[in-house]
Formats: C-alpha cells, structure tokens, sequence
C-alpha cells in the first residue's frame, strides 16, 4: 500500500511554525497544547524540521520513500514499514542508536536523542489521528495531504469516509 | 532437490533478495542455504549482543515470521561446495539443489595474518563476524572470567567488539598498524577524539603503528603476545579484526569471472546467465571511483540484494552504484563518513574543516562536487550530504554554507530541493 504523503508548497508558507506547534502538542501525552507547553518534561521533540531563511520558509518532514533506505539499512527492524498504511515507522524499543538512518537519509529529517543514544522523532503522518496535525492546523495549505497517487485529500472529506 | 531460485547466504544481501524476488514472483520455488544454525540476523548487532545490552532473540532483523511470509526454505548449516554452471546445479554438504536462478551472497571471510607461532588449535583466539564468533567469545570470557583482551585491528569490527568487551568489563588493547583509528574511514583528527574518548571513559589502550609479531601458549591456551615494537601483553583472549575478504572460494574452479570479489554488472548479474552475486563477496561499481570495487558495508549489500531479487524474478532494477559510508556510536561519539575522507592526489580536492575538542566535520569536494565527509560528535542531518554526494549536486553556489550549524536543505538549488519535497520519493 503507498502512504498518504505531505506535500510541502514552500511559495505558501508564512513561517508560522503552527505545523511544529501542532505535530509536538499530538505527540505530546497529553495531547492538549496548553498542558503540552508547560509541563516541560513531557514536551516531545517535533517530527518536523523547519527552515527559514529570509522570506522563503517550510516545513519537511519524513517523506514516507516508496523505496525507503532508512529502513533498508536499519540494523535492527526499528525503522520499519508499516503494513497496514504504508507509512514508515520507528519503534523505539528496538533503537540500538547506530544511526545508519541519519547517514541513509538524504533529507536529513531523522532527530537523534544524543543522551539516550536514540532516534527521538520522526513524522508518523499521526499514525493514530485520522489527519496529520500539522497539515489541518497550516493556515495557509502550505502542507497538504495527498494519497498514494498524488491526489489532494481534504480534511472534511476524510473525516467523512 | 529443484528450485527455482536458489540464494546461497542469509544475511542482508540474502534477505534482500528474498524481498525483491517476492515483490514480483510470489510463487516460485526458492531455497536459502545458509552454513549457520540460525535464523537471519543482524551481523552489526553482536557486539552489542557481548556486550549484553541486547539478547541473542532480539537480534532477528525481519522477524520469526519472515520466512513463512516469503514462502522461503532455509536449508541451516548446509554448506555450498561446489557450482556446476551448465547443469544449474549447487554441491552442498547435504546434496545437490538444481535451480534456475541462483544467487551468491557468500559474505567476507575475516583475514588471517601470519603471526609467528599462530596455530588454529590455540585456545582464546577468535575473530568477529558472526553469531557463532560473538557466542564462543561469550562463553570463553565467562568460563574464564577473563578481565582483559587484546584486538589486533582498529577498523570496524575491531571497535565494535572493543566496545562489546569495554561493556563486559575488561580492559581493553586494540592494537592497529596504520596512525589511526578506522583507518578506512577516518583521519588523524578524528581518530585523537575518539582515542581520547575511549582512554577518558573506558579502561582502554589503543597502541597504533604496531602489530603482534609473536603469540606464546600455555597448556594449549594463548597467554601472552609480543608486538612488533617489543612490547608484550599478557592475556588469554585475542581477537583478530584485521579485515574481511569476498568469500569466493566456491566460484574458483568455475567460469564464474572474479577479481578480489565476483564481478556484477549493472542487473547483478555475474559473467554466466542465471547467476547473480550481491553483497560483501560482490565486486559492483563504485559511484565515486567509476570502476568495480568490493564495497563491504551493510547499504550495499542490502541494494544489491534487492535489485538482483528483482532482476532474478523477471524485473528490471538497475544498480547505480554506490561508494563507502559508515554509521557508529564509538566511545560516546556518533560519527558518519561518506565517500573519500583522506584524498591521496591533494592537489585535485578541496578541504574544509571545523574542529573543536567535541566535534568534529569535514567535507572534501573534488571539481565543485562533495566526494566525502566526516561527521563526528554531531551528525544531525548528516544524510543530506549522502544525497549531495549521490546526486553530484554542483556545490558552489552554497559551499559558504556546507560547515553551518544549521545547514538544511533550504540552501540547496531549488529544482533539486524540490526534486527531493515535492513528495515524489526519494530514489535510491
């Protein structure tokens, strides 16, 4: 099955960072966004890199590769594709740190823990929500859902099925 | 005994394979043979598998189901032998398998270097590159309750079982003939941070520009080493990490065409019909250097796996070649390299480097292109580089760039950062 994946428009992107908001508050225990950003310890890092420079900004996030080689060269099976959706996914238990993810991924959207000697984070396309919350909360469709071939899903629409 | 595809090895080259025959054939015949008792695992992990930070189950890297899935036969300790080209068929211990695509994957065999009063019968002399190595090298150290070892070879696999020992509690000696560490991979700069490392926060001793000249048993046990230099170690436990070669002994009394390792084209395909080879006894392109070099590392083998699973069930994968790249965790610091990291033919490459007592980068560009690179200490987003490499992007217009702390892809030329956003995947 091939993932839904997250087309990033950077011509429409304002640098809110309201993606990075919404991706940690999802990730977050609690889930709640006041409740996420003051109880500091259980803050999670963003599956999201965003970069600004000047006027162009965006927002990347693991693309979701057909051919995935963060998975292909994951020593362990902790970098693993998801059966059911297509999506890659990383399991934490099985992490033994020996990044070969971050040297095989060529944009550079694997996050490492250097303490605990682990991937911290990485987009899961919110493996149990039934939008990515970056995506519903971009003011301006900067990201946007797509389906294995390519066509726009729209919230709503989704909510629906 | 008949098959359709035969796969002789079943580590990662072996394992892609399986996964790229099955993403087209579902059905037809295929065996495993694998000289092992076990099922796949994870070669890397059996230094930490010493080390005891993970069990002998969790180093499956597909699962217990994998080959019931794949609808694969795995014949263990069966031995390949022999090849007869023209009648398809492979000698093993257990009998002849007659198949109509075949693959090696045969892995490396660790090198042997003569050493003065070496003999296979000495106990508390190992190497390190299997399951099978990691147990026996388990068991010798808790019956004998060994507190120190002595590695001769700081490469890879060296360091991995330096690290697999450190966690077991012995004091360690890696002895290493060239002036640093990871010698293939690393320079001076980078090998004194992690000596440094190793010496600061582990009962360790790297003694480089030397090598054992003499091994002196007792009672049919090694206890003691004397080096080149003079000095003498005693212990009872040696390993030898001084390197791999292509395992190609069963190709030698056939047409099979090999170098150092069995020559592939660009479908994996050796010299005679039907016959793939693919992983650490392969001899495919290098990317960088443009010719066939043997490239033995865990991103190879798991490529060409796959797209000669694919070739060998009716497909058409190309491999493109790749070229050197190395992720480890090493006395406390993780470190990537990629490609060339100590050009000989200075004059041709550009260096750039920043250096302080905890990091380490550097990145060597011949012709505006990046051809290699080191990551030590941070290695965030190390893997945009591989893509650089990968896809020979023109660096120019962004080299003020290249060492900043938060280099990203918004820097990169626009086609290619779309190329690579626009959702498309990445190919590899």
């Amino acid at each position: 099955m091939k993932p839904k994946r997250i087309l990033i428009r950077e011509e429409y992107c304002i640098g809110c960072r309201l993606c990075e908001v919404f991706c940690i508050t999802q990730h977050s225990p609690s889930k709640d966004i006041i409740r996420t950003y003051r109880e500091k310890d259980t803050k999670p890092v963003s599956g999201i890199y965003f970069e600004e420079k000047g006027a162009l900004s965006f927002a990347i996030q693991c693309r979701h590769c057909d051919e995935a080689p963060c998975v292909e060269n994951c020593l362990t099976g902790a970098m693993h594709r998801d059966k059911e959706t297509g999506n890659v996914l990383h399991n934490k238990d099985r992490c033994v740190g020996c990044w070969m993810c971050v040297m095989s991924c060529p944009l550079g959207v694997i996050k490492i823990d250097y303490k605990e000697k682990k991937v911290v984070s990485k987009c899961d396309l919110c493996i149990d929500r039934e939008f990515p919350a970056c995506v519903e909360h971009c003011p301006n469709e900067a990201i946007i859902l797509v389906d294995g071939k390519g066509e726009r899903i729209e919230k709503e629409k989704e909510l629906k099925k | 005994m008949k098959t359709d595809y035969l796969i002789i090895g079943n580590s990662v080259a072996g394992i892609n394979c399986i996964e790229g025959i099955r993403g087209i054939d579902r059905k037809g015949g295929l065996i495993v043979i694998s000289e092992e008792d076990c099922p796949d695992y994870s070669r890397p992990l059996i230094s930490y598998y010493l080390g005891g930070r993970i069990e002998e189950k969790s180093l499956s890297l597909k699962g217990n189901d994998f080959y019931n899935e794949n609808n694969a036969d795995v014949l263990y300790e069966t031995v390949a032998l022999g090849i007869d080209v023209e009648k398809r068929k492979v000698f093993t211990n257990k009998g002849e398998i007659e198949f109509n695509k075949l693959l090696i994957a045969t892995g490396g065999k660790p090198v042997m270097p003569e050493i003065e009063g070496y003999s296979e019968d000495i106990k508390g002399i190992f190497t390190f590159t299997s399951l099978s190595d990691a147990r026996k090298l388990k068991n010798y150290i808790e019956e004998r309750k060994c507190r120190e070892g002595v590695i001769l070879g700081g490469g890879l696999i060296g360091l991995k079982c330096a690290e697999g020992l450190i966690d077991k509690g012995l004091k360690v000696y890696i002895i290493e003939m060239a002036d640093r560490l990871l010698s293939m991979t690393l320079d001076r700069d980078a090998s004194e941070i992690i000596e440094k490392g190793l010496k600061e926060r582990s009962d360790c001793k790297v003694l480089k520009g030397d090598t054992i000249k003499r091994i002196d048993y007792k009672n049919g046990v090694i206890f003691r080493i004397s080096l080149m230099s003079g000095r003498e170690i005693e212990t009872e436990l040696l390993v030898i990490a001084v390197g791999v070669r292509p395992n190609i002994a069963l190709v030698k009394e056939t047409p099979v065409k090999y170098n150092r390792g069995i020559l592939v084209d660009k479908h994996m395909r050796t010299n005679i019909p039907d016959i793939y080879a693919a992983g650490d006894v392969a001899e495919g392109k290098d990317m960088l250097m443009d010719r066939n070099t043997v490239i033995a590392i865990w991103p190879v083998a798991a490529r060409q796996g796959k797209i000669a699973g694919i070739n060998m069930a009716g497909g058409s994968a190309i491999y493109n070649g790749l070229f050197p790249m190395n992720a480890v965790d090493i006395a406390g610091y993780p470190v990537i390299s990629f490609g060339i990291t100590n050009p000989v033919d200075v004059d041709k490459y550009e260096i750039m480097v920043k250096k302080d007592e905890e990091e380490y980068k550097k990145i060597v560009i011949r012709d505006n292109r990046i051809v290699g690179c080191i990551f030590l200490g941070k290695i965030d987003r190390s893997g945009i580089f591989q893509g650089l490499i990968r896809h020979k992007v023109d660096i120019s217009r962004f080299k003020d760039s290249l060492l900043d702390d938060d280099f990203g892809l918004l820097v990169l030329p626009a086609e290619y950062r779309k190329h690579m956003v626009r959702g498309e995947g990445v190919e590899v």
